[in-house]
């Protein structure tokens, strides 16, 4: 395998980054933090932003700022129960990502790729890229296997968990500090816009066929690859920018599963073996 | 709360085990609202403790806070040391987001081995849906299989909130019979809620009947007799207990009982307009 090749290099990063997000995606997907997880990655601009102007890393940026609209989000959301969660959301979102804009647009002297963190530039990460996310990557999904049973019982009931024994708000914390490390990895595939969409649509394609938490996880993971690869495949050949690209792709395999293939399968090899039986 | 103490010897002649959890003058104030007033409950080894009371009476809230998943105003619980419980909820809903074989949410907190799980499914009668999709469990399979994985955990203490909730006629029966037996096998204390009054008195040792306070507390044949009961679910209900007792001012009733028996529950459920009754009973 060849890193000097662009090509390969957005390969191994789109996959590291997919073999990450299909698990933790699942998570969202039963939770029901789709909206959460998209304010959380809105928020990253302002991270970037904030990244730039006290000239720290931009990870660190990212994962701060997140990490803190999160906070204010959950603490919000219980003092100020007239508010509803969707419109809180709605607001957290949309403002964040405004103020990273206008942050960024202050900033005269700094010359950004927008469009970029936007909505990724996969095919531009270097060899350092690659370091960040699977070291990243490793870390989270190492994270997750820790708080997977706690984290898995508190999203069937949290009463249930915590009646027998399972701490409830540390396994909830940490999944947030995941979701926020996966932001700041996978924006440099599909940009803060598009981030929520390889969270969702991987784990959604593969529910159906899923009978178990840990076989949905899997299962998401390899629909994500995929994605990745179809993706980028379909980016190098008509010549589309790579991000939506792969989304695109994930949206396609997301509809795909929903045909009755298993059914179509059955009926198949049903047609063959009756076949067989009458020779 | 002093009441409780006092009448645990009315209960069905069973010996006073020891006290396996214990609250003491619980009150919880949730925004304005007074959701527990004072309450005392203590759940002792071996017995069946039914938790009634109307709709909004703070059963769910009591419970929630005996578990400590909730902090009371004020009062103090004791546990006994190392009290193992397993706590089958109220209303849980089955998402069909969430892909889970009945195998793997008995062992959704912790690892077992596939033997025990068995075992606990077997006991509750259900050990053929090992591998099926929760989804696709009916109400009362739905509680059996909730009820086996409280079991898994070999509790001392099982906490049971609306366990026939979703659960037909029929099944209602058998697994009030069901958490008798478990109650024998296992020699554990049983706190169970309902707010429906028929079936759960005839498979209770003792009653605390819940409204914010504790209105009246005993056996299931001297609380029906309270006339804190009486007040809180009215004559009828206490009539269909078979336990509650006909005023004095009934005694020409029992002609009326001579009749038909049918027409007896109804005589004692209406007071005192029991003068007509004869006349009633002589149509058909």
């Amino acid at each position: 395998m060849n890193l000097d090749d662009f090509v390969v290099r957005a390969l191994v990063a789109g996959l590291g980054v997919a073999v990450v997000t299909g698990p933790l995606g699942c998570f969202i997907v039963w939770r029901r933090m789709a909206y959460f997880g998209d304010t959380m990655a809105h928020s990253a601009l302002l991270g970037i932003a904030l990244g730039f102007l006290l000239s720290i890393d931009l990870t660190l940026g990212i994962v701060g700022v997140t990490i803190t609209i999160a906070c204010l989000l959950l603490l919000l959301q219980r003092r100020r129960p007239w508010l509803s969660p969707d419109t809180l959301l709605g607001i957290l979102s949309h403002a964040s990502l405004s103020f990273g804009l206008v942050a960024i647009g202050l900033m005269a002297w700094l010359r950004v790729d927008l469009l970029g963190y936007l909505f990724g530039d996969v095919l531009a990460v270097t060899k350092a890229d690659i370091a960040i996310i699977y070291a990243g990557g490793a870390a989270t999904l190492a994270g997750l296997a820790f708080v997977w049973r706690p984290l898995l019982a508190v999203t069937f009931h949290e009463d249930l968990a915590r009646a027998e024994g399972v701490a409830a708000a540390p396994a909830q914390f940490a999944f947030m500090i995941l979701i926020a490390v996966v932001i700041a990895l996978a924006m440099k595939v599909v940009g803060i816009l598009l981030i929520t969409s390889l969270l969702i649509i991987p784990a959604a394609a593969a529910r159906r066929y899923a009978t178990t938490p840990e076989g949905m996880a899997v299962l998401a993971a390899i629909a994500g690859c995929l994605a990745v690869g179809l993706g980028l495949f379909a980016s190098l050949r008509f010549d589309t920018p790579s991000g939506p690209s792969i989304v695109v792709a994930a949206a396609v395999i997301f509809s795909f599963g929903l045909l009755p293939l298993l059914h179509w399968w059955r009926a198949l090899t049903r047609r063959l073996f009756r076949g067989r039986n009458v020779r | 709360m002093a009441g409780i103490h006092g009448r645990a010897h009315d209960g069905r002649g069973e010996s006073a085990g020891e006290i396996l959890i214990e609250g003491r003058d619980i009150s919880l104030t949730l925004g304005r609202v007074p959701m527990l007033e004072d309450v005392g409950i203590a759940v002792r080894d071996g017995e069946i403790l039914s938790l009634i009371g109307p709709n909004g009476a703070g059963k769910t809230s009591l419970v929630r806070v005996l578990l400590g998943l909730l902090a009371p105003t004020s009062g103090t619980i004791h546990r006994r040391r190392g009290l193992s419980v397993g706590y089958v909820p109220q209303r849980l809903a089955i998402d069909p987001v969430l892909p889970l074989s009945v195998k793997r949410l008995m062992t959704l907190t912790a690892r077992r081995p596939v033997a025990a799980v068995r075992a606990a499914l077997a006991e509750t009668g259900v050990a053929a849906l090992v591998d099926a999709p929760v989804q696709t469990l009916s109400g009362g399979e739905f509680q059996r299989v909730l009820l086996a994985r409280a079991l898994l955990r070999e509790p001392q203490l099982l906490v049971l909130d609306e366990p026939v909730q979703g659960v037909d006629f029929a099944g209602e029966a058998a697994l009030y019979e069901l958490i008798g037996a478990i109650r024998e096998r296992h020699r554990c204390g049983v706190l169970m809620v309902s707010h429906d009054l028929h079936t759960v008195m005839a498979a209770t040792d003792r009653v605390i009947c819940l409204n914010r306070h504790v209105c009246c507390a005993g056996g299931p044949a001297s609380v029906g007799r309270d006339p804190a009961f009486v007040r809180l679910f009215g004559p009828r209900a206490a009539a269909a207990l078979g336990v509650y007792a006909h005023h004095h001012d009934h005694a020409h009733d029992l002609a009326g009982g001579v009749v038909g028996p049918a027409d007896d529950a109804g005589g004692s459920a209406h007071g005192g307009d029991a003068a007509p009754r004869p006349e009633i009973d002589g149509e058909p």
